[in-house]
Order: C-alpha cells, then structure tokens, then sequence
C-alpha cells in the first residue's frame, strides 16, 4: 500500500495542568486511508485526536508540546489560524451533537458562518453533503424539520453530512458509534470507508473489532503512551508488542 | 419496616404543615388587600392625578412614574447584566479572581436596597449631577437589579450543553461565532426570564428611590429624564404613614397597595410565561 502522509506528529507532549496526558507521541496519519486510534480508557486517546484540529484549547489549563504537521506545517503553532484549520479537519463527536435548528439549517451552518455563499449555492452544497453521508434518501422531505426529530443514527450521519460541508480534508472521529446501536454503527462504519477515498480519516474506538474492519492503520495507546503503530492487519495478527496482544485478545481492557 | 413507613408520613405531614402555613398567610394578605383596596379602584382611580391633599382623586402619576423609572432601569440593568454574564460565562478564566467577582456580585444582591439609594444619592444626584431625577432613581435600581440579572443570565447560560460550542467552533467558528449562534439564540429567553422578576423586585422597591427622585406629590406627569416623579411604593408609603389625614385616605392606601401588586404580580407572570415558552421548544 503506497501511501503519503497527511498528518505527522513529532514529539508530541500534552498537559493537563501538571499532568501529562500524552507522551512523546510520533504518529503517522497516511493521506486518504483510516488510521484507527485503540486502547483502554483514559489512554489519551480522545486527547491524541483533539490536538490534531486544536480542540483542546477551549479546555483552561492545557499545554501542548511538539510538532503536529498537517501537510508539512506545523499546526501547533501560535501562527496558525485556528478557524482555517479546523474547517480543514473537521470533527464528529462522541455523541451526536445536532444544533436545535432545522436540519436544513445544522448542516448550512458552517457555510453560514464562513462567509457568504450565496442561497442556491449553499442549497446544493447541504444536499451534497447529505447524500455523501447517506442520509440524503432520510432526510429530503423533512429539511425544515428540527434535528431532534431523528434518531441517534441518523443525528450522528447529520453530524457528518455537518462536518463535511465545510470541505475539510481531514475528519477526526471521536468514537462516533460508542452511543449508537449495531445497525446505525453499520451504517457509520460503511460511510466511513467510502470516505477514505476522498477523505483523511482518524478514528478513536473502544471497540476493536471496529478498528479491525473499518482501518488501513491501527495505533494502540496506553496511560498516554504510544506502544504500537503498524497497519492494521498487523497489529491485529502479529503484533509486535506483549501489550497489544493482551489488549487485543482481551486480557484487559 | 413499619417504623420507617411512621417516620416518613411523619416527616411529610410536617413538610405540608409547613407549605400550607406559608401559602395561608400568603392568601390572607392577598385577601385583606383585594378586600380594602378594591373598593378604591375605577376608572377614575387609574387615570386622575390626586386631588385636594391627595384626599381624593387617583394614582396616574405614581402608576406613570413606576412606568418610567422601570424603563431606564431595564435600560441599565438589561444589557450590563447580560453582556456582563456572557463575558463571565464565556470569556473570563476561571480562576481565583473570577471566583471573587462571581462572590461577590452574588453578595451585593443581598445588600439593603436603603444602601443603594445612599449610594446613588452620592453617585447619580450629587457627583454626576443628575439631580433627584427619573434618571437617578431609575439608574439606582438598575444597580440594585444588576447582581440578580448578572446571577440569572448566568445560570442561563450555564443550561446550554458544551456541547453547542464545541460542534460550533469544529465547523470553524470563531468563538464569538459559536456564542452569538449557537449560544445566545437558545439562551436569552432565560437571562429575561431571570431579568425580568429583578425588574419586578425593582418596581417595588421604596428606600433606593426616596432620596433619588421620588416626589411627595406632583400634580403633573415629569417631561423629561430629569424631572422628579410619584411612584407607586413611595405613594403607598406616604398615604400610609406620614399623610395628615391617614384614617381618611386608608382605603386610598390600600388601592395603591393593590394595584402595584398587581404590577408585581404581571411582571413576575410575564417572566414565567417566557420561561414556559423556552421549555416547550427546547429539547436536550
């Protein structure tokens, strides 16, 4: 498999206060493949995901060290400009978190807020986005309908018909099925590997079987640790390290 | 097993003693009050200033004067409390300071409002030389109401998950984006709600007005912000205590005292009607 890489992190440290939540990270996120972050709670995984659009900013107290490249440029810098990137790296969260609008109007919304464009232009950028997510043939009657009216599957499929809107190139998804049941997690996890083509993706799971199915690259972290990097089937056949193969087997968790 | 069930009606049967005391001398009040002061009110009553040593006539220019002086409270006590709840909320670090500023706005709306009419007598009347005026008095109140519309707004806020703010800023908002957007829209009819029963405390207030610019007895209506004015507690408080006639203008009295609880009371049901309205349309 020839790949590039899209994101690269160098030495990267994280703090909460005084605590470190992750350390020495040096991860490669290869261009248009999934790159599927695993391990047990309170590994830094959702920290890991959240330096690479910025998101742990909001949170007072946190510092960040080392380099995160997107592309060759160091993002976890003061000379970046934030806005530009996260509508670059798009998110979806942990649990489908729709706006109380219309949901015409949660996916227009990060078109609205970006300056500009123009009615029938946004029209059709909404619609887009929808039938990217499979959503479209679900939602085309009910547009002006609040978002709360749908269920969880479909809200977290909005939350990335929202994400993709924006046109980012990168979309970090942050355990995106941990509140979904089997068929509506089936359903993400197909979109997620028809997205691979256009799209860089890095996915947080609990579940590994998860990870196994829908992933180029697997990372397992432990205690803010990065103990193995491989391409998926890898990590999951032959794993280099005692403790991904206890993690994989169950032995804990 | 049984002793638990004793305990517990026990501890209940004491719990509505307590509800069914309150809400009678509640209702007693309202009772006497609706009862001597019904008589007083016509049409008359609401539209006539008072007349002979405010022996007869009515009420307009106190009714007018509280009218007024709401407004530039709400002018003052509005847009501060909510812009300074946003900034608190959503700007300020949480840090010690913050804790210390959030305290102690929390202990000025436990000052005496006595304290606050002293206090906008220096400030307003004497050091800005707004004179014992609308304005003054209005903007005393607004002082008094500010901790509560500050402390309302806040909680409002508070309601809103974090996670509007985050889906927000993913998309590349920027952070006043995400607030004024995604926040504020589905925040605001709170901070009124919040705002509004601090206005209805302010109309009812008597001490921070007395030396601000309420009058004794004016038989016109003010023209401007720096005109003196009636106001309904003040008037309450003359024709029950310092009128030279007070047997004679008691049912008077109990008009004023009537019809300003009536203004309390359509404020305060102001504000529970917006708070019902928010509940049926938000749903997280």
């Amino acid at each position: 498999m020839d790949t590039q890489p899209k994101i690269e992190t160098k030495n990267l440290n994280f703090f909460y206060g005084s605590k470190q939540a992750l350390r020495n990270i040096n991860l490669v996120c290869a261009d248009r493949r999934v790159t599927a972050i695993i391990g047990p709670s309170g590994c830094g995984k959702s920290t890991f995901i959240r330096t690479l659009n910025r998101m742990n900013d909001v949170i007072a107290g946190t510092r960040t060290e080392g380099e995160i490249l997107l592309d060759g440029i160091n993002i976890n810098s003061t000379a970046v400009d934030v806005v530009e990137l996260r509508k670059n790296v798009g998110m979806v969260f942990q649990k489908p978190n729709p706006f109380p609008k219309s949901i015409f109007d949660n996916v227009a919304y990060g078109l609205r807020i970006n300056n500009g464009k123009k009615r029938a232009q946004i029209e059709e950028i909404v619609e887009k986005s929808f039938v990217e997510a499979a959503l479209w043939d679900e939602v085309k009657d009910r547009l002006r309908e609040n978002a709360f009216a749908l269920s969880g599957g479909q809200q977290q499929r909005l939350c990335i018909a929202r994400a993709l809107a924006v046109d980012p190139e990168v979309i970090l998804f942050d355990e995106p099925c941990s509140a979904l049941d089997p068929i509506a997690t089936a359903k993400i996890e197909d979109l997620i590997m028809k997205m691979k083509k256009d799209y860089t993706v890095v996915i947080v799971t609990h579940n590994m079987q998860q990870a196994a199915r829908v992933s180029d690259f697997t990372a397992f972290m432990m205690l803010g640790d990065l103990i193995e990097f491989d391409k998926t089937e890898r990590i999951f056949t032959n794993p280099a390290n005692k403790l991904t193969e206890d993690y994989i087997t169950g032995r804990f968790g | 097993m049984k002793k638990k069930k004793v305990v517990q009606f026990i501890a209940f049967f004491l719990l509505r003693v307590c509800l069914y005391t309150v809400l009678a001398v509640l209702l007693i009040f309202l009772y006497d009050i609706g009862r001597k002061g019904g008589g007083a009110i016509s049409w008359e009553f609401l539209s006539q200033p008072p007349r002979r040593g405010m022996t007869e006539g009515g009420i307009f220019p106190a009714i007018m004067g509280t009218f007024l002086v709401t407004i530039v409270t709400a002018v003052l006590a509005i847009p501060f409390g909510m812009f300074a709840a946003i900034y608190l909320n959503e700007y300020a670090k949480q840090s010690r300071l913050t804790r210390i500023i959030r305290l102690s706005i929390r202990n000025l709306s436990g000052v005496p409002s006595i304290v606050y009419g002293l206090f906008g007598v220096i400030l307003f009347v004497n050091v800005l030389r707004f004179g014992t005026s609308i304005l003054s008095a209005g903007l005393t109140l607004g002082l008094l109401t500010l901790p509560w519309t500050i402390t309302a707004s806040e909680e409002a806020l508070k309601t809103i998950p974090n996670s509007y703010r985050e889906g927000a800023l993913a998309l590349g908002a920027t952070k006043w984006q995400a607030i004024r957007t995604n926040v504020l829209p589905y925040s605001v009819p709170g901070m009124l709600t919040g705002t509004v029963l601090g206005l209805a405390r302010a109309a009812g207030e008597t001490a921070p007005i007395l030396f601000t610019g309420a009058a004794f007895y004016l038989p016109y209506l003010p023209q401007s912000l720096s005109d003196q004015f009636m106001a309904l507690p003040y008037h309450l408080y003359i024709m029950a205590t310092q009128h030279h006639a007070i047997q004679q203008v008691r049912p008077l009295a109990y008009g004023t005292a009537l019809v300003l609880i009536v203004l309390v009371l359509g404020l305060n049901m102001t504000a529970i009607v917006i708070r019902y309205r928010l509940r049926r349309k938000r749903r997280w």
